[in-house]
């Protein structure tokens, strides 16, 4: 009978290993920059050009940044969750307009609401890049320091929300 | 009529190809550079293709990228380090060896090593095993392997 006890325990162990393997999202891959100072960037808004944001405005705040484009199709799933999230003034939300026309992006606000206190415009995707940014829709979570805390990628969920990015929030704003 | 409309059908591939041309730098042998060192790393969007194969969007922005990088004097290890510092690890084909590569880049060897020791213990009790059973034959048991050995004999005769 013992024989048969360490082949049966190896096997055990190598099919938790693969099952828990088939539950993990191979698109979620974990980012290099978190706990690590958010790239800076100054970047023209995307309502008027001739104004320009810097990324280092916000120290002193919490904020989001939400990397969307009109032609993101994820984000028409996340954008009611944002709407709602900047109706109740928790967090401001900050929109970066990754590898979109301007024109497009407005409408797109126009027509789906504007959940963002501005959107800035990354036409050629070179603050993305500094950001680590492979698939939008993403959503950073940016402390009083400037210390990336938390990155959501893809869409913004009501899950998402209550069980990560809410509690992180708070936590930071506390701080 | 007709024919001009086929010459024009004809030209459409030639003017595709000056589409998809854009990629090619004007100076070949950063460009074979370059693409040397996309080979190795990994396209986030595809993720089972290079960043040299790739056709995804991210994929042309950070060939982009590494050719400014090379532009700008940045060795080959440097811009690794950049990708890295912004896509993490996955970017790369070859992972680094460091703690937490470890497992990954000496684990079959522990296994191979392991099933070794495994294979000789194994050896060495069969061994053992044959050497203890392998006493001379009372002169009764050898006078029935005797007649074992005939009786198959008979059968197969």
């Amino acid at each position: 009978m013992m024989r048969f006890i360490w082949p049966f325990v190896i096997f055990i162990v190598l099919a938790g290993f693969l099952l828990v393997g088939l539950n993990l999202n191979p698109r979620e891959v974990p980012s290099p920059l978190i706990d690590k100072p958010a790239p800076a960037f100054t970047l023209p808004q995307l309502h008027d050009p001739s104004r320009q944001f810097s990324s280092q405005e916000m120290k002193g705040q919490v904020w989001l940044l939400n990397v969307w484009a009109s032609w993101c199709v994820s984000c028409r799933q996340e954008h009611p969750v944002l709407m709602d999230l900047a109706s109740q003034n928790i967090v401001p939300i900050y929109g970066l307009d990754y590898k979109d026309k301007r024109a497009d992006g407005m409408a797109w606000l126009r027509n789906g609401g504007d959940p963002y206190v501005l959107s800035i415009v990354d036409k050629e995707g070179r603050v993305g890049i500094d950001y680590g940014v492979y698939g939008v829709p993403e959503t950073y979570v940016i402390d009083k320091q400037g210390i990336i805390r938390y990155k959501q990628i893809g869409p913004v969920t009501v899950a998402s929300l209550q069980e990560k990015i809410l509690p992180l929030v708070a936590e930071l704003q506390r701080k | 009529m007709r024919r001009l409309l086929i010459l024009l059908l004809c030209l459409f591939p030639v003017f595709s190809i000056a589409g998809e041309a854009k990629d090619i730098a004007k100076d070949p042998v950063l460009e074979k550079r370059m693409i040397g060192l996309a080979d190795k790393l990994r396209c986030l969007v595809c993720q089972n293709e290079s960043l040299a194969s790739s056709h995804s969007d991210l994929a042309e922005d950070l060939r982009r990228e590494v050719r400014e990088l090379m532009t700008k004097g940045m060795s080959d290890d440097e811009i690794i380090d950049y990708l890295v510092a912004r896509y993490g690890d996955f970017v790369l084909y070859d992972p680094r060896v460091k703690s937490t590569t470890l497992l990954l880049w000496f684990g079959p060897f522990l296994l191979l090593g392991g099933g070794g020791v495994m294979l000789f213990y194994q050896l060495r009790k069969r061994k053992r095993l044959l050497m203890e059973n392998d006493t001379a034959l009372t002169p009764e048991a050898a006078k029935r392997a005797a007649e074992l050995l005939n009786e198959q004999k008979d059968t197969q005769a």
